[in-house]
């Protein structure tokens, strides 16, 4: 097991600008968030020795930002795949295979989007091509979303509770001079919204947007020469269930093992309790995936999480602050939020965040992937053991 | 070239599709462990046998969640509002269909409901669709 704090968050950055930023590819907004980490580092690429990517070739996208790397990872799994590719990074670091790993993102999601070049994460060569994308015209909105009516029959939770979830993230993003929506909204705005696959409104689902984003980690030893305060690695956890794009490869519905499994691991590794975490992100591609994260890593038991939102605890002032920059409804989403999900985690470690909480020690950050085909947990603190 | 959406059969699965043509709903089960999985796969997810064979299922199946899409893919030919469902099957793979044959509303489309396998064409495309069973329509 790799020790709690072995490595570090020492650069850390999104695109210079997102949201609509129609006059940029989205190798262009990838190169731009990696010249911004490697700025907030204090270093240029002649110090970085491993990289990851994702969506682009690996080795055409370090050679263009000049970096000649002994180890290389491209893992793939959705939305989340840069989260597995930290994960990665670490255990390569503590393995001796490199020092500094650049870990780079960027999608124009919603100035060039076309299909097979963001969210293909089941497609190429997957089953969802033949069984599960023809029914949805691959519309994440009616496919994703398949748990949420179940969820409501099971747990009694009504489309005005369900709704809350985006005018508490909304809360957050008032005050969050980056995210796109800022006007705040209420449970009638939300459930006005127009329909989009009953019974999810378009103001339940994501935002579509361009952004970039790139962290650099390293080893706890040589994080101390940094600028920036370390952003400690405690602990990472990851796992993968469904395979094809609906969540119809999920075993148990309800109580997604692939959460548990990745949460578990998360904890164990970092040695610390649910208690113990300040900070919370939950990757919300859709309204409900919170509440699937919180049942899934334990912060409240099956078939709570719907009304603990409802009743406020994860909104400003609520118990536990989740999705600070007002997440993928209100922040940005690209296609690919994870990036995106860390970057509001690693600023809120190092005090930083628009929104920034009180006292955050520890905070944790779940995303996910291709649906529910993969998860990623991830938990931060400003101190190593 | 076809629409990036329209399933392309491989040698794996091409059963299944054979299936689908015959008016049958035709997926797998191992023969050493005798489970039933979907989608078609040589392998089996449960056992790792590779002793697999391909059956035809009864049909049967219940609704077990669902949306209903606004504005659906075009190749559906309408653009009325449609199920994207999850349907639970008897021999008890679960897998994404659409239920078809009734209203598309919520309150035509009740959760548990039973509902039989249908097949649908489009031009030289058919694919699996699920009905109100007899009797609950």
């Amino acid at each position: 097991m790799i020790p709690p704090g072995a490595t570090a968050i020492v650069g850390a950055a999104e695109s210079t600008e997102i949201g609509k930023v129609p006059d940029m590819s989205s190798v262009g907004l990838a190169i731009d968030a990696a010249a911004n980490a490697m700025q907030d580092a204090g270093i240029t690429a002649a110090d970085i020795d491993g990289f990851t990517c994702g969506y682009f070739p690996v080795a055409d996208m370090s050679r263009q930002l000049g970096i000649f790397p002994s180890w290389a990872d491209n893992t793939v799994v959705g939305g989340c795949s840069w989260m597995f590719q930290l994960r990665n990074a670490i255990a390569a670091i503590h393995a001796g295979y490199c020092n500094t790993v650049l870990i780079v993102y960027g999608e124009s999601g919603r100035s060039t989007r076309r299909l097979g070049q963001s969210g293909d994460a089941g497609q190429k060569g997957g089953t969802g091509q033949q069984f599960d994308m023809f029914y949805s015209g691959g519309q994440a909105a009616a496919t994703f979303t398949l748990p949420v009516l179940r969820y409501q029959h099971e747990y009694g939770l009504s489309d005005e509770e369900l709704a809350v979830g985006a005018v508490s993230q909304r809360e957050w993003a008032v005050d969050v001079p980056r995210a796109t929506l800022r006007e705040p909204t209420s449970v009638e705005e939300v459930l006005d919204s127009p329909m989009v696959a009953w019974p999810i409104r378009r103001a339940m689902c994501c935002l579509v947007s361009d952004a970039g984003g790139a962290i650099i980690v390293t080893s706890a030893d040589r994080a101390r020469d940094y600028p920036k305060p370390p952003v400690y690695v405690l602990g990472t956890g990851g796992a993968l269930e469904a395979g094809v794009m609906s969540p119809a490869g999920v075993r148990e519905p309800l109580r997604p093992e692939f959460i548990r499994t990745s949460g578990e691991a998360a904890f164990s590794a970092a040695g610390v309790s649910h208690s113990d975490i300040d900070h919370l992100m939950i990757y919300d591609a859709f309204i409900h995936t919170p509440i699937f994260g919180l049942e899934g890593l334990g912060f409240v038991d099956y078939g709570e999480a719907g009304h603990f939102i409802a009743e406020g605890h994860t909104a400003p002032g609520g118990k536990l602050p989740m999705n600070t920059s007002g997440g993928g409804l209100s922040y940005a989403h690209t296609g690919a939020y994870g990036m995106l999900c860390m970057l509001e985690s690693i600023r809120q470690v190092r005090g930083e965040a628009a929104n920034q909480v009180a006292d955050v020690d520890i905070a944790l950050c779940h995303g996910w992937g291709g649906y529910w085909s993969a998860c990623s947990t991830l938990i931060f603190g400003t101190d190593a053991p | 070239m076809p629409h990036p959406l329209v399933p392309v059969p491989t040698p794996e699965t091409q059963p299944f599709w054979d299936g689908c043509n015959e008016g049958v709903l035709r997926i797998n089960r191992c023969r050493a462990c005798g489970d039933a999985y979907f989608p078609p796969s040589p392998i089996c997810p449960e056992c790792s046998s590779t002793n697999v064979e391909f059956f035809d299922a009864s049909g049967e199946a219940t609704l077990y969640s669902y949306t209903i899409q606004q504005k659906p893919l075009a190749l559906w030919g309408s653009d009325s509002p449609r199920s994207v469902a999850l349907i639970k099957l008897a021999e008890g793979p679960m897998l994404t269909s659409s239920v078809i044959n009734c209203e598309q509303t919520p309150e035509a489309l009740q959760l548990d409901m039973p509902l039989q396998a249908t097949f649908t064409s489009f031009d030289d495309l058919t694919v699996l669709c699920f009905e109100p069973a007899e009797g609950n329509s």
